[in-house]
């Protein structure tokens, strides 16, 4: 008979509660037509530091859970494309990914430097306001039936866009906040560039034999080959300072072809659970009393990235030839930010450089990831209320 | 034919669309997953698919028979009217024939006679231009193209145990 250690009835109860817990918040969501993000980082928040009932003995599995959370996540949002997606996006995406990049990080990084933050927290500010959330909008375009409409290429095109931006800018943070002298920080910048580059030349050129390598007819060696290889890169990165998930990012832009879509296909359920914990884990470090604080700054930014996400998609769909209802359906579509903004928080918090960036993300995130697919389905209504004023209807004889 | 427009949408698949005759624009978005969507566009705002109706692998290969893709036997039909003297006949394999349960390219089908075999039909499936090393089974329904005087040849060797 094997006997559970003595803390561990307080910990399967705590942490089954969790889990329960959300699966019914996630049901709720699905009910409403929300994403699942935001009510995880609600239920982190009541349940954390200062919230109305916190927990003790989960505490640690979900601060472990949360970090392989943020590894899947990011191992997700490499794999999502393929070697050749992401030099398509090189070739004819760098028009839209610059104005995506100008109008939607200058936000963020001008909040942080007016509060009087440390330079590497605006950056990260600008990061959080730049990167649209993929996985909302994924489930938007599926929801709203608009996978097929014509202006969805130009929103999956910025997307990729971010993809590859994130790419550069996560190892370059990491090398930021490493810190040390102007050399040191450069060659590190430098290193961590030419690592991105190979882990793109692998994907682009060894695609087809990296994955015959690491592809298994059998599902289970090949999902522990694949979280095994992850976990290693990214405990590496963490050993030279750079971050874990980094490491894991690199893994996924480097494994392409075939092996990529039953990666997906396997990893995502293990991403799910460990992702809503990094969720909760975000959440329960964020003291519900530091939110009012932060919540005007938060509305504003939110109303003004909310602008500049649908300026973005506006004139990116207008270049493609779309028109107005499809330009606003595509910057409507942009405007959720989510589980990408919250990561990036997330190395803001746990390098602890500046302490308002946590509720900060927190507070803005939940405005535009509910408030985001809300305005997506309201881009129709609004076209038709617009055209409906544009030319009158006559009035009944 | 039609001109059809091929768009890649990156991590999901990729979407082929064509306008028809009454302007009325159709789709489809094949999914990385081998998942179908047949989409028709919205009249009013053409960028919009006002219809999206999801189509496993299987429902879009019948879809595909109705609208009268891959259906071998009218092509042939065509052929047959095209070029003079080519016959085209479906000849079942007899499961006492030696050749059952053997590789095609054993029966040296157009060595010894010129005829082609071109498809395979087992059950309701079929086997477009079958190689040399695809399996004929008893029962099978070899559809070959030959002149008369091959077909005859041919109906011989498959037919007739071989003793």
């Amino acid at each position: 008979m094997v006997a559970a250690s003595p803390g561990a009835a307080g910990l399967f109860l705590e942490l089954g509660g969790i889990l329960l817990g959300l699966a019914l918040l996630g049901r709720a969501a699905h009910r409403w037509g929300l994403p699942s993000v935001p009510l995880y980082l609600v239920a982190g928040i009541l349940i954390g530091d200062g919230g109305m009932v916190p927990v003790v003995p989960a505490r640690d599995f979900i601060e472990t859970g949360a970090e392989i959370g943020v590894i899947l996540l990011l191992l997700l949002l490499g794999l999502e494309y393929s070697g050749e997606e992401l030099m398509g996006a090189l070739r004819t995406g760098v028009p839209a990914g610059a104005v995506d990049f100008g109008l939607n990080f200058t936000p963020g990084l001008a909040v942080g430097f007016a509060l009087g933050w440390d330079y590497r927290a605006a950056l990260l500010l600008g990061g959080i306001t730049y990167i649209s959330s993929s996985g909302i909008i994924a489930q938007l375009l599926g929801d709203l039936g608009n996978v097929g409409n014509r202006e969805t290429p130009v929103v999956l095109g910025i997307l990729v866009t971010e993809d590859l931006v994130m790419a550069l800018y996560l190892p370059l943070m990491a090398g930021l906040l490493i810190g040390g002298s102007a050399l040191t920080i450069a060659l590190e910048i430098g290193g961590a560039v030419a690592v991105v580059f190979v882990a793109l030349a692998i994907a682009v050129f060894l695609g087809e034999r990296v994955s015959r390598v690491v592809f298994s007819r059998s599902d289970e060696h090949m999902l522990l080959t694949l979280l095994g290889l992850a976990l290693v890169v990214a405990g590496l990165a963490e050993q030279v300072q750079a971050s874990a998930a980094v490491g894991a990012f690199l893994v996924g832009i480097a494994l392409s072809g075939p092996v990529e879509h039953a990666a997906r296909q396997l990893l995502t359920p293990l991403k799910d659970v460990f992702a809503a914990l990094f969720f909760v884990f975000f959440g329960l470090q964020v003291d519900p009393g530091t939110l009012p604080p932060m919540l005007a700054l938060a509305i504003g930014l939110a109303v003004v990235t909310a602008g500049t996400k649908i300026t973005t998609g506006w004139w990116s769909a207008r270049r493609a030839g779309i028109s107005a209802r499809g330009r606003l359906r595509a910057g409507m579509t942009l405007i959720a930010r989510g589980e990408f903004s919250i990561v990036i928080a997330g190395i803001a918090v746990a390098e602890g450089i500046e302490s308002d960036i946590g509720p900060l993300a927190a507070a803005y995130v939940l405005i535009l990831a509910v408030g985001g697919p809300l305005l997506a389905k309201a881009a129709d209504p609004i076209s038709r209320w617009r055209a409906a004023r544009a030319t009158p209807v006559p009035a009944e004889p | 034919m039609t001109e059809i427009t091929e768009t890649p949408l990156p991590g999901v698949g990729v979407r082929h669309d064509f306008a028809c005759g009454n302007d009325q624009r159709v789709g489809v978005v094949s999914h990385h997953s081998g998942r179908r969507e047949l989409l028709v566009y919205d009249r009013d705002d053409p960028d919009r698919v006002s219809e999206t109706v999801p189509l496993s692998t299987d429902e879009a290969r019948s879809l595909g028979t109705l609208l009268g893709g891959p259906n071998i036997v009218e092509r042939l039909d065509d052929l047959r009217q095209q070029i003079a003297g080519l016959e085209i006949a479906w000849l079942p394999i007899s499961p006492n024939s030696g050749l059952a349960g053997r590789p095609l390219g054993e029966t040296q089908m157009r060595t010894r006679t010129g005829v082609s075999i071109v498809a395979l039909l087992r059950g309701d499936q079929t086997i477009p231009a079958p190689g040399p090393d695809d399996l004929m089974l008893g029962d099978d329904v070899a559809v070959v193209v030959g002149t008369d005087e091959g077909i005859d040849e041919a109906t011989r060797i498959l037919g007739a145990p071989t003793a």
